[in-house]
């Protein structure tokens, strides 16, 4: 089904634009020749319009048959003249019942030529606005399933060891500890149900962004026990700013995976955001032990933030990443956007 | 008989857990538990234990590089929670492992299987570990032991290796070290644009070498950084002159 059909409010303006056409139609017939009165003029323009606003709908499945980047140059002349010609003889055929119906007999000859043109020229209107309108319909598509892999992606990443462990430690604590083993079930499902929505949604908080990855802490806390401490500054004016969704929580992610899980000590990840000179900046620093060995999915979590941040903020989004001796950072800046209430 | 186990894991609950199983599987003494893979090499060279529940990751050293500094190694059961390509080198080479969270009757038939494969000689580790890393890896650190010292040895500081029999001689920073493995196995874990196998015995850093000279009438040795001279074969030399150019 045509589109338009599916908004109640885009069919109504349509159809209210096409009677305003017909309005303008009928000023136009009555003036050239002055043959017909301007009663005439309208009562042939208004239904000629309306009925025309159907026949120049049918472009959409035509449109989406041929479409223009794939299609042979002549062909789509060809089918479009054809349809074209097709469809202004249908206006022309309704133009003569009516004319005939109000008794204008040859009065309205003079009127045909530049009805003939016209009904030719709405119609292949119609055709080049059905092919913006293909075009808007594929690009959103395609905006809409890119945001889709880049979240399948990343949360593909997330599950699998860290769901299982998390599991593992459950399973251990069910018989030695039942508070905590609740405890964590808890933690765990506040985690997997804040990454539930966000495939939907193009732009979360900085503090939603927050609560996720404090969700996720709290899992690995009660797995790593004191082997993972955690400092957080945040300032509060952070809070409101609006970015990509899954920003922060890959990097927390590489920061225990890859940092404080290399050390039999274990360590801290220092987490730091506030806003300066309109961006807010994030910190995140951990340790790590520069002996092991580089992880083969090391930079995918990271990569993929700064894929996206890219793509949404262009040269106004920063990421950076630094190596000190055994300290791994990761700084962030984008632009401080926050919800505008109307 | 009671079998006497190891336990080696990072996580304080996850060695909970192994405890937990083995008192109520029965059977299972659980002679040390260790919290990394330096902490395990030397339990497992002290206490000598039948069977040892190895992590593949932790801290140090994982679990395959523990196997392989261990000799003989013992009994293992790999315990993980989702490794793919590792998996599938477990179930190829008849090593048993649990997938974290297990039931305890798993664990059960994991040490009943243990029970029945005791003193039989288990595939050396060094094969079981090329198994185990993603294909197109490459290796990027060795381990080597000297008597009870765990020696890292990045890729990158190697210089040259040589085979002595049933063992390889890693040179790294003039200084050498033995270890149990093939010269040829050893090839195949290596990036060949950074190493090449210029001799039957002899695998070469291609950023170490200065020069090539000649030695006798139709052979040529390779002078190193640190001077040593390195015989190229003729394969080797062919092999070399694809790598730096024709003008070596």
């Amino acid at each position: 089904m045509h589109p338009i059909f599916r908004n109640k409010a885009w069919l109504a303006t349509y159809f209210v634009i096409c009677a305003a056409l017909g309005g303008m139609l009928s000023a136009l017939l009555h003036v050239p020749g002055g043959a017909l009165n301007w009663k005439e003029a309208l009562a042939i323009s208004e239904p000629l319009l309306l009925f025309f606003a159907f026949v120049c709908l049918t472009p959409w499945y035509v449109c989406r048959q041929l479409p223009l980047a794939s299609t042979e140059k002549f062909k789509l002349a060809a089918y479009h003249t054809g349809a074209a010609m097709l469809a202004t003889a249908l206006w022309i055929a309704l133009a003569r019942v009516i004319g005939y119906a109000l008794n204008l007999g040859k009065r309205l000859d003079s009127v045909i030529p530049p009805l003939i043109l016209l009904g030719f020229l709405l119609y292949l209107l119609s055709v080049a606005l059905h092919y913006v309108l293909l075009a808007m319909e594929a690009s959103r598509r395609a905006a809409l399933e890119a945001r889709d892999a880049e979240l399948r992606a990343l949360k593909a990443q997330i599950n699998p060891h860290f769901l299982f462990n998390s599991l593992n430690s459950i399973t251990a604590l069910t018989t030695s500890d039942p508070v905590r083993a609740r405890e964590m079930c808890i933690h765990l499902a506040d985690f997997l149900r804040s990454t539930l929505g966000l495939g939907e949604r193009e732009s979360v908080t900085w503090q939603e962004e927050l609560n996720l990855a404090q969700a996720y802490l709290n899992v690995e806390k009660i797995r790593f026990g004191p082997r993972l401490q955690v400092e957080l500054h945040v300032e509060e004016e952070c809070g409101n700013c609006l970015v990509p969704p899954l920003m922060l929580q890959p990097l927390i992610e590489n920061a225990v995976k890859h940092g404080v899980a290399t050390l039999v000590e274990g360590g801290t990840i220092h987490v730091e955001s506030w806003v300066h000179e309109g961006q807010l900046r994030v910190r995140v620093v951990n340790n790590f032990d520069p002996q092991a060995p580089m992880p083969r999915q090391r930079g995918l979590g990271l990569r993929n933030v700064r894929q996206r941040l890219e793509t949404r903020f262009g040269p106004s989004a920063r990421v950076a990443t630094q190596r000190e001796g055994d300290r791994f950072l990761v700084e962030i800046a984008v632009p401080y956007q926050i919800e505008e209430f109307l | 008989m009671n079998l006497r186990a190891l336990i080696v894991d990072d996580e304080d609950l996850a060695r909970q857990l192994l405890r937990e199983y083995s008192e109520n599987a029965g059977g299972v003494e659980i002679v040390a538990e260790c919290s990394n893979g330096f902490d395990a090499v030397k339990a497992i060279g002290e206490l000598k234990p039948d069977l040892v529940f190895l992590d593949v990751q932790m801290p140090k050293l994982d679990g395959f590089e523990v196997l392989e500094l261990v000799d003989p190694p013992p009994a293992v059961i790999f315990v993980t929670a989702y490794d793919q390509y590792a998996m599938r080198a477990f179930d190829e080479h008849a090593v048993d492992y649990l997938l974290k969270p297990f039931h305890p009757d798993r664990f059960r038939k994991a040490l009943d299987r243990a029970r029945t494969r005791l003193g039989k000689p288990m595939m050396p580790p060094v094969q079981l570990t090329a198994a185990a890393r993603p294909p197109g890896q490459r290796l990027e650190r060795i381990v080597v032991k000297n008597g009870s010292k765990v020696q890292i040895i990045p890729v990158d500081q190697l210089d040259y290796v040589q085979a002595q029999d049933d063992y390889i001689a890693l040179h790294s920073d003039n200084k050498s070290h033995l270890k149990q493995q093939t010269i040829s196995d050893l090839e195949k874990q290596l990036d060949p644009a950074c190493f090449a196998r210029i001799h039957r015995s002899y695998i070469v850093n291609l950023s170490c070498i200065v020069r090539i000279e000649p030695y006798t009438k139709d052979s040529r040795v390779a002078v190193l950084r640190d001077g040593a001279q390195i015989p190229v074969s003729r394969s080797g030399l062919a092999k070399l002159k694809s790598v730096l150019g024709e003008d070596v």
